[in-house]
């Protein structure tokens, strides 16, 4: 058993979850199949993919509340019902479940009560940053403040793998930038790993370092934002009756789409992008729709990501 | 100091941080000494990735405009601000009595912006842009593009 020093986020190439040939089958069907990555630790992750997609079984089997069918997750090297891993992660589900008779003061004790490393002093520090009074019933508060003593919760447990479903799809815009803020700055201080499921594309492009793409239960891209961006070329140029230039070819090409005479082709470039068109490189906007409309696109597992897909011994 | 995050511009927003920092200091609104924002700071105000900005912020000390002090925080070491350019500076009022003399003879700014661009290609070609500073290491960006290693 290897044993792994804790504190701090970890070396560079340590992993913070590693999933290899995971998937999980309902009575209707599987939810993920066959799903291999590595998320190394330190950051901060996107889980994107259209409603039903395994997001959330993904982050369930990371949190140990669901079993894989098959294959195997591993938490900063420890199986997710380990003592350690258990220790390690916090989860937050889409629901934010809290007690709604509890003031925040009693929904804070409870934390300190059943998380032994608990800091009490940064779970207030964000509560108290919102203005949220101690002595209030959870189910007074309103989404934004709900969010926020949530929040305080998950990182009052001192995680080194935050989970978060969704945190901010029910708040509006000024407080979801108040909460990211928070949430970003308490990452940077601990080197907390994050991944985060979210629709909010636009949002990702600045909170994101690392990405993760499902889609039709499948891994459709993973890796760093720089690295997925660059890997890929924007192609626009006229087209004629309906053909675009046979130079695309030589390229794998994700998606084409035709409006008028123009062409819009995002590709992934084999060789030097010449041809009658302009070329640019996507934002994730761009890119995360362009798979997202392209499920039968082959998927890109980036290097920083890539581990052979069979199961390792336990 | 606080950065300006533009999401739609395409630009990569460690990009716009090393831009915006080196425009503050060639305004003389960062100077030798000053600290720059912490990627806490700059998270929690802007919303913007952590390591972005250390990103950003290892990118300025490549070229040698600021220096991380760990467990303190980075400083700027060199400003941009070159004396030749301030306001009055001689080639500031050459260039006020040139940019007269274009307007009188009827061109409009974006044939003015067209003009100064295309001499200054000329002129300067083969300098690079502002890239001449120290750089102590030589370390370059290792974003190269990836291979396509599709798995099924």
């Amino acid at each position: 058993m290897m044993s792994y020093e804790t504190g701090h986020g970890g070396s560079a190439d340590a992993s913070a979850i590693e999933a290899r040939g995971v998937g999980r089958k309902y009575r209707r069907g599987w939810a993920l199949q066959d799903c291999s990555f590595r998320l190394p630790a330190g950051r901060i992750c996107g889980l994107v993919g259209p409603n039903g997609a395994g997001k959330t079984t993904l982050m369930a089997i990371a949190a140990n509340l669901l079993e894989p069918t098959t294959g195997t997750l591993r938490v900063f090297g420890a199986a997710p019902e380990s003592a350690e891993a258990t220790r390690r992660t916090a989860f937050l589900a889409q629901e934010k479940p809290l007690f709604r008779r509890f003031t925040v003061a009693e929904t804070l004790r409870m934390g300190r009560e059943l998380n032994p490393g608990w800091d009490q002093r940064a779970a207030e520090n964000i509560v108290r940053a919102g203005n949220v009074p101690f002595d209030a019933k959870i189910g007074t508060l309103s989404g934004g403040q709900r969010t926020r003593v949530a929040f305080a919760v998950a990182f009052g447990k001192r995680p080194d793998l935050l989970l978060l479903d969704e945190p901010m799809s029910d708040l509006d815009p000024l407080v979801r930038h108040e909460l990211m803020g928070t949430l970003l700055a308490e990452a940077a201080e601990r080197g907390t790993t994050v991944l985060m499921s979210s629709h909010m594309l636009t949002e990702l492009e600045n909170t994101c370092d690392y990405l993760l793409v499902i889609a039709g239960g499948g891994l459709r891209l993973a890796g760093e934002v720089d690295e997925l961006r660059t890997a890929h070329t924007l192609l626009t140029g006229a087209h004629s009756d309906g053909r675009t230039p046979p130079e695309l070819a030589y390229h794998t090409v994700v998606e084409t789409r035709i409006s008028g005479r123009q062409f819009t082709s995002l590709v992934r470039p084999d060789g030097p992008v010449t041809g009658p068109w302009q070329a640019g490189t996507p934002n994730l906007e761009e890119l995360l729709l362009a798979y997202l409309r392209s499920p039968e696109a082959p998927p890109l597992i980036g290097p920083s990501s890539y581990v052979a897909p069979q199961a390792v011994a336990a | 100091m606080e950065f300006r995050i533009d999401r739609r511009s395409g630009v990569a927003a460690y990009q716009q941080i090393v831009q915006q920092t080196k425009q503050a200091l060639r305004l003389g609104v960062l100077v030798p000494g000053d600290q720059l924002p912490t990627a806490k700071a700059v998270a929690q105000t802007s919303a913007v990735n952590p390591n972005t900005t250390l990103k950003a912020y290892r990118e300025l000390e490549r070229e040698g405009l600021v220096e991380a002090r760990p467990g303190v925080g980075t400083f700027v070491r060199q400003s941009l601000a070159r004396p030749q350019a301030g306001a009055d500076s001689p080639l500031r009022g050459e260039l006020e009595d040139w940019m007269d003399r274009a307007r009188e003879a009827g061109l409009e700014q974006d044939d003015v912006t067209a003009l100064v661009a295309a001499v200054m290609e000329e002129r300067y070609a083969g300098t690079g842009p502002a890239a001449d500073h120290t750089r102590t290491t030589g370390t370059a960006a290792t974003t190269g593009t990836m291979g396509t290693r599709g798995h099924a």
